[in-house]
């Protein structure tokens, strides 16, 4: 093994803004992602719990005097949210979930933290434009939050910014208007993206250590590897849709605006000529990756807690592979499933309800794999096992729930109702949610030297586990009684939704309940990183993979001596050997011993 | 510096991908930008397929010669661009700076010939809002536009600052021309797509 | 690109100056082509054409595409893939929307009319 090279040994005197704000290394700058995207996540869900008094008592004043103040009358008139204020809440709700929160926690964050370690590099291939990366993100984020401040308010034609109604909305060529900042903003968190999925493609493909071949990879780097290429590819199609959308708010062109549209008894005063459909073919064309964005880190997490709390390796390790990189190419082509009530034909309509079938296959064969790896293992409870576990049967019910909004005659009933809203949160919040949990926990010790409190994070789990199901159950019921989605009142003035309406207050109280116990998470989080009791390890999981090779924390340059490797990623429980594991970069003592680890 | 590590493979090549990491990376970012104007170009098929009638580009007022002699302009920087990484890999600094700069000439010209055409539409009231067809011209060759300017800004600085990387790592200049290189090309690209799309093609 | 020969360069430089010729030429011709009255069909075809033939020669020559290693063609034919699969499938969808009677899967004439129920589902509450 070669010592590992440092060209100027002088890192650790640089500035504390060198060292700390503007850093080029991976961790520092996955930490900061991590920190920013935390803060957002609970921004995000203090916008939902708002509109949750909304939807569980309708038209009744907030009883929160210093928020109701706060807000201001535009906002809540006498206490009772105004229904502006309730579509803005949902619009960024669903924005800053997504592309503030989600994605640069399970991407930005661990993305950037883990990958360089797992492939036994010293840093990601473009240190700078790692850290420029961050910072765009950072503008994009600060932009959607200033959106809230100028005249009309934010966005609140919904997360997904349909035309014709998000081009009129308001009908200002302002650039300072909520839609038209919202569209910036999308413009700087889409190129934060695009960066930042070239250095991690480049980093996977590039600066693999000496051994570490393609089928010894932690399946965490292939999720990432794949979510590279989907952020790659297909975010560039949004980028040009929100640029002709910005044309069309700014510049009254009508990409957008088709012939003959009247507003408000007038017709408008465009050229006209536009297709609001093609809004929605463009977005969709990233928001349908854009899901897989959202559970491929996730899936990979749940892999590596999974392996290494079993004491086996993963059941399938070839079949998860082929399987993840098969549904990254499939999730190109199965975006019109969000389109089946646009007006298509039959023969349209059955391609992408074929597609959106073969596509469920790798999903079910991942998550088939991840739970057969589960048989005969040593299982160890601990709180990333714990959320690794809830994961499975929590993302089966989410995938489940999907099939029949993937098939176009059901979709018909179900399209636009609490059902997607309970479908996609399934498999977003005690799916990847718990995912990044587990995460969280199970690399906090090697980032910061401190264990995190266990009883606590039980307590995080359980509450955390019964909460979602509170929130997220019943909205599966609401819309299977055909309850619509972004309804300002929840339903409470159609005769249909009267005998589910009791479900809307479970649901907010579900909700809070589940802020409350987050805020366990939080005390945990940093109670542990200022005085929790130091790990006595490098590698206190016991786990395979390069990440636990380092020092700890892990110095810049991550490795005293560059690994070299010798084995696959989850060589636990191997018959014939000293431990019940064989960390990645250590040799074989026998010489027989390589190949008889190796057999598939 | 605050990088204080060696990164493999920024000068040399990894045995098994014969690629270094700039090249590699500059193709991913090219494949996205791929993407990007095909969402512009298949807006154009969609909305004009859609549509019932179509201007022809002359007939509405867009200059073929001029067009035409930007095409050309931007195909001699291409290839004063490609001279200037070939002056460096012979070693030739001077040669370099003489290609590079007539590099950055041509697409001033560029920009300078589209400025003229962008004031002349406009002087006459045509505008982006006018019709969707000159909506998508502003835009396509708006976009173009802005990656130009990208380009000049990038072989600008290094043409001046950033070349005195080659006393320090030639190698690595070298290839940082080559990368730059690959980006202008592309843009080059684009408008030998987009030139007979929005000028040369008919009407309906 | 491993080499560094100066005759080798030179050799180079002499396809470089080919390849402008060309694309001059290829730039005048596309020009001229379109003073014929080629028709709609005819004209896109012939204009894609001379582009997709000038593009290639960038490609392959300036970026060096015809010396690159399997990394970058594979990028590049999954993003083409992708490109393709765009522009179709919008292009599909958008022939075979309801009420169309053009188009590649001709849409049958007439549609059943919506089934009028009593009480429609989501009547408002009085």
């Amino acid at each position: 093994m070669t010592e590992a090279h440092y060209q100027d040994e002088h890192h650790d005197e640089l500035p504390f803004w060198r060292h700390y704000i503007f850093s080029t290394d991976h961790k520092i700058i996955g930490i900061q992602y991590g920190l920013t995207a935390l803060v957002f996540l609970f921004f995000g869900f203090c916008l939902m719990m708002l509109m949750r008094w909304q939807l569980a008592y309708p038209g009744k004043p907030l009883p929160i005097g210093f928020l109701v103040k706060w807000l201001g009358d535009s906002r809540m008139p006498g206490g009772i949210m105004a229904p502006e204020f309730y579509n803005q809440l949902g619009a960024m709700h669903g924005t800053i979930m997504v592309f503030l929160g989600v994605v640069p926690l399970a991407v930005g964050a661990f993305g950037n933290y883990i990958v360089p370690l797992q492939v036994g590099a010293q840093d990601m291939a473009f240190p700078k434009l790692n850290m420029s990366s961050y910072w765009v993100y950072f503008i994009g984020g600060v932009v959607m939050l200033c959106s809230f401040f100028v005249p009309g308010g934010s966005a609140q034609s919904g997360w997904t910014s349909y035309a014709p109604l998000s081009v009129i909305t308001p009908p200002s060529h302002s650039l300072f208007t909520g839609q038209s900042m919202w569209l910036a903003g999308m413009v700087f968190l889409i190129t934060s993206s695009l960066l930042g999925s070239v250095n991690t493609i480049t980093t996977i493909i590039q600066l693999r250590a000496k051994g570490l071949t393609w089928m010894r990879l932690p399946f965490f780097v292939w999720a990432q590897l794949v979510t590279g290429f989907l952020l790659l590819l297909a975010f560039p199609p949004l980028e040009a849709a929100g640029v002709m959308q910005l044309m069309d708010r700014m510049a009254g062109t009508s990409f957008f605006l088709p012939s003959g549209l009247v507003v408000g008894g007038k017709a408008l005063y465009v050229s006209g000529g536009g297709s609001a459909l093609l809004w929605q073919h463009l977005f969709w064309f990233l928001a349908h990756p854009e899901v897989y964005v959202l559970i491929l880190p996730a899936m990979g997490i749940v892999a590596e807690v999974i392996a290494n709390n079993t004491r086996k390796p993963l059941w399938g390790y070839r079949s998860l592979v082929y399987s993840v990189i098969f549904l990254g190419f499939m999730s190109f082509i199965v975006w019109a499933h969000h389109m089946f009530l646009t007006g298509m034909g039959t023969a349209v309509n059955a391609f992408f309800q074929t597609t959106t079938m073969i596509i469920s296959i790798p999903s079910i064969i991942i998550l088939t794999a991840l739970i057969l790896s589960l048989w005969g293992g040593s299982i160890r409870f601990t709180v990333p096992m714990l959320f690794a576990l809830a994961f499975l049967p929590m993302f089966g019910i989410g995938g489940l729930t999907g099939l029949p909004l993937g098939l176009a005659s059901a979709d018909i009933h179900l399209h636009d109702t609490y059902y997607v809203i309970g479908h996609f949160h399934y498999v977003v919040a005690p799916g990847t949610l718990f995912a990044l949990f587990a995460g969280i926990y199970y690399w906090f010790p090697k980032a910061s030297g401190k264990q995190m409190n266990e009883t606590l994070g039980k307590w995080h789990f359980w509450g955390s586990l019964i909460f979602m199901n509170g929130i997220f159950l019943p909205m599966l019921i609401q819309g299977l009684a055909g309850v619509s989605r972004r309804l300002y009142d929840g339903g409470a003035s159609y005769l249909h939704a009267e005998h589910v309406l009791y479900l809307n207050k479970v649901m907010s109280h579900s909700a809070w309940s589940l802020a409350v116990v987050q805020l366990i998470f939080i005390v945990n989080f940093f109670w542990s990183l200022f005085a929790g009791r130091r790990v006595t390890s490098d590698n206190p999981w016991e786990a395979t993979t390069l990440e636990w090779a380092t020092p700890t924390p892990p110095p810049h340059g991550n490795f005293l001596k560059i690994p070299e490797v010798y084995c696959g990623p989850y060589e636990y429980s191997a018959p014939g050997e000293p431990k019940d594991f064989h960390p990645q970069n250590e040799p074989y003592q026998k010489p027989g011993d390589q190949n008889n680890q190796e057999k598939k | 510096m605050s990088t204080a590590i060696e990164i493999p493979y920024n000068s040399t090549e990894r045995p098994d991908t014969g690629l270094y990491n700039a090249k590699l990376g500059v193709w991913l970012f090219l494949a996205s930008e791929v993407m990007l104007f095909g969402a512009l170009f298949s807006t154009y098929v969609l909305l004009r397929t859609g549509a019932d009638t179509w201007e022809n580009g002359a007939q509405i007022g867009l200059s073929i010669p001029l067009a035409t002699i930007n095409t050309l302009v931007l195909i001699v920087s291409s290839v004063t661009m490609v001279m200037s990484w070939a002056s460096l890999k012979m070693k030739d600094l001077g040669k370099y700076r003489f290609y590079m700069g007539l590099t950055i000439l041509c697409g001033v010209v560029f920009l300078i010939i589209k400025g003229f055409e962008y004031a002349h539409k406009f002087e006459n009231g045509i505008w982006p809002s006018t019709s969707t067809f000159m909506a998508l011209y502003f835009t396509m060759t708006g976009l173009h536009g802005l990656h130009v300017i990208g380009g000049l800004i990038v072989n600008s600085y290094l043409w001046g600052p950033g070349s005195k990387m080659w006393q320090s790592d030639p190698e690595r200049f070298t290839n940082r021309i080559e990368v730059a290189g690959l980006y202008w090309h592309f843009v080059d690209l684009v408008w030998i797509f987009l030139f007979p799309t929005l000028y040369l093609l008919p009407g309906k | 690109m491993g080499d560094t020969h100066h005759e080798d360069i030179q050799s180079h430089v002499k396809t470089y100056i080919r390849v402008f010729v060309a694309l001059a030429v290829g730039t005048l011709i596309t020009v001229l082509a379109s003073n014929f009255h080629l028709g709609i069909v005819v004209g896109i075809i012939v204009a894609l054409i001379i582009a997709t033939v000038k593009g290639s020669l960038v490609a392959a020559f300036f970026m060096h595409l015809s010396a690159e290693r399997k990394p970058i063609y594979w990028v590049l034919v999954l993003t083409a893939t992708f490109v393709v699969a765009m522009v179709g499938l919008i292009m599909f969808a958008r022939q075979d929307q309801q009420g169309r009677q053009q188009g590649i899967f001709a849409v049958p004439q007439g549609h059943v009319p919506a089934h009028q129920t009593e009480t429609p589902e989501g009547a408002h509450k009085e």
